[in-house]
């Protein structure tokens, strides 16, 4: 089967910088190959005016947010994006990235992707980007899950306000996230799209700034974990408090040569990914839980009990 | 789909691997957890789960997540694995 095209998510509360970020993104030479997917609230759209340069592979979703109720448009689009691309009514693409509303929820998007039966064979998720910007920060509810669903996250408008204690609190809600301080979109397309394994050595810093009673835990296990007993927790953990998970990232040391790299937005769950190496010396499996009404001991001591089931049965 | 049986096999995250074995060992660990709840859970032909609680009441799931999902339905509450009665009872 050929490779997949990966599908980037750029999401943002409204008036971040969604569009600038994505307009000058794709001025850059190396993102000649991309299809752009934009959902928009209200009757008219206006940000797909300011994407012109990629005008045939610019696709603007019909009024409606897409986490909510479009979900069927974009499975639609991605697959008729493929049929566009083999009849050569478009030009070639390597990959696609979406443009959000301002107040979509990530989960679902990324939920299309991995379980829509034709999507998902030809696509797969590649990264969630979230942009903040330095003057408005995390005020609302919607801006805290898009970045907590975040693999990046692009602070903007450095050049009108400090960003400083904003990008603490980021660090803070979401360590699994790498944080780019851009200004007017200049950013290296390889810093927003590219990179390997997470890096989830960084501890959560002590300070832990409640956002909508939102926090991050990230826990560290010497024991190697049992991926039977671990996927059993994981799933039951999930189906009891899906909505109060907003993201699971780790690296899992089952046994392997390398670890396993978990990465879930909210109830929805990336298919596990092995990779070849540790990204250093230090093997221990590395969780990053982020959520409300999560506290830390009763998340160590309940995955310890069921890992102690996998390796006693 | 499976050419055989013309069921849909599960692509759930966590059972992608390991075949026959890992299912039964799944189903082993299951079943010490759901026990603490008053059900039992068993392995249909490598195909799909039966779910059973105390009464008598059977339903067939397909794969790991919709066991915690019927699990929560025959019981009529939240099953939630950070309950400490519930660590102390694994320990």
């Amino acid at each position: 089967m050929p490779d997949k095209l990966p599908v980037s998510i750029v999401t943002g509360f409204l008036g971040s910088g969604k569009t600038t970020l994505l307009s000058a993104l794709l001025r850059h030479p190396a993102m000649g190959e991309t299809a752009v997917i934009v959902n928009e609230l209200g009757e008219v759209g206006i940000d797909h005016h300011l994407l012109r340069r990629v005008d045939e592979r610019t696709v603007l979703l019909p009024s409606g947010c897409l986490c909510c109720s479009l979900r069927g448009d974009l499975a639609d689009e991605l697959r008729d994006l493929l049929s566009r691309r083999t009849r050569g009514e478009i030009p070639p693409f390597r990959r696609v990235v979406l443009e959000t509303t301002g107040l979509a929820d990530p989960a679902p998007i990324v939920n299309t992707l991995l379980a829509e039966p034709v999507v998902k064979h030809h696509y797969e998720p590649e990264r969630v980007i979230a942009t903040v910007d330095a003057v408005h920060g995390l005020r609302q509810p919607e801006s805290v899950k898009q970045a907590a669903a975040a693999d990046r996250l692009v602070v903007t408008k450095t050049d009108l306000a400090d960003a400083g204690e904003l990008e603490a609190r980021l660090r803070a809600l979401n360590p699994a996230a790498e944080i780019l301080e851009v200004s007017f979109g200049e950013v290296d397309p390889e810093l927003v799209f590219g990179g390997n394994a997470p890096d989830l050595r960084e501890p959560v810093p002590e300070v832990r700034h409640a956002h909508d009673g939102v926090v991050a835990h990230s826990l560290l296990f010497d024991e190697p974990l049992d991926w039977t007993a671990f996927g059993i927790w994981l799933t039951m953990l999930l189906q009891a408090r899906g909505n109060e998970i907003l993201r699971v990232k780790g690296l899992l040391d089952v046994g392997g040569e390398g670890p396993l790299l978990l990465n879930a937005v909210q109830h929805v769950v990336h298919p596990p990914e092995h990779l070849e190496a540790w990204p250093d010396e230090d093997r221990r499996s590395r969780i990053v839980f982020i959520g409300r009404n999560l506290a830390e001991q009763p998340l160590r001591a309940s995955l310890a009990a069921f890992n102690r089931l996998g390796g006693a049965a | 789909m499976c050419s055989l049986c013309g069921v849909l096999l599960s692509d759930h995250w966590a059972e992608g691997e390991g075949g026959r074995r890992a299912r039964l060992f799944r189903v082993a660990l299951l079943n010490r957890v759901l026990d603490h709840f008053g059900l039992s859970l068993g392995d249909w032909s490598g195909r799909v789960y039966v779910l059973r609680d105390r009464t008598g009441r059977a339903v067939v799931v397909d794969n790991l997540g919709a066991v915690w999902a019927e699990a929560e339905r025959l019981l009529g509450r939240r099953l939630d694995p950070l309950d400490p009665e519930l660590v102390a009872a694994l320990a």
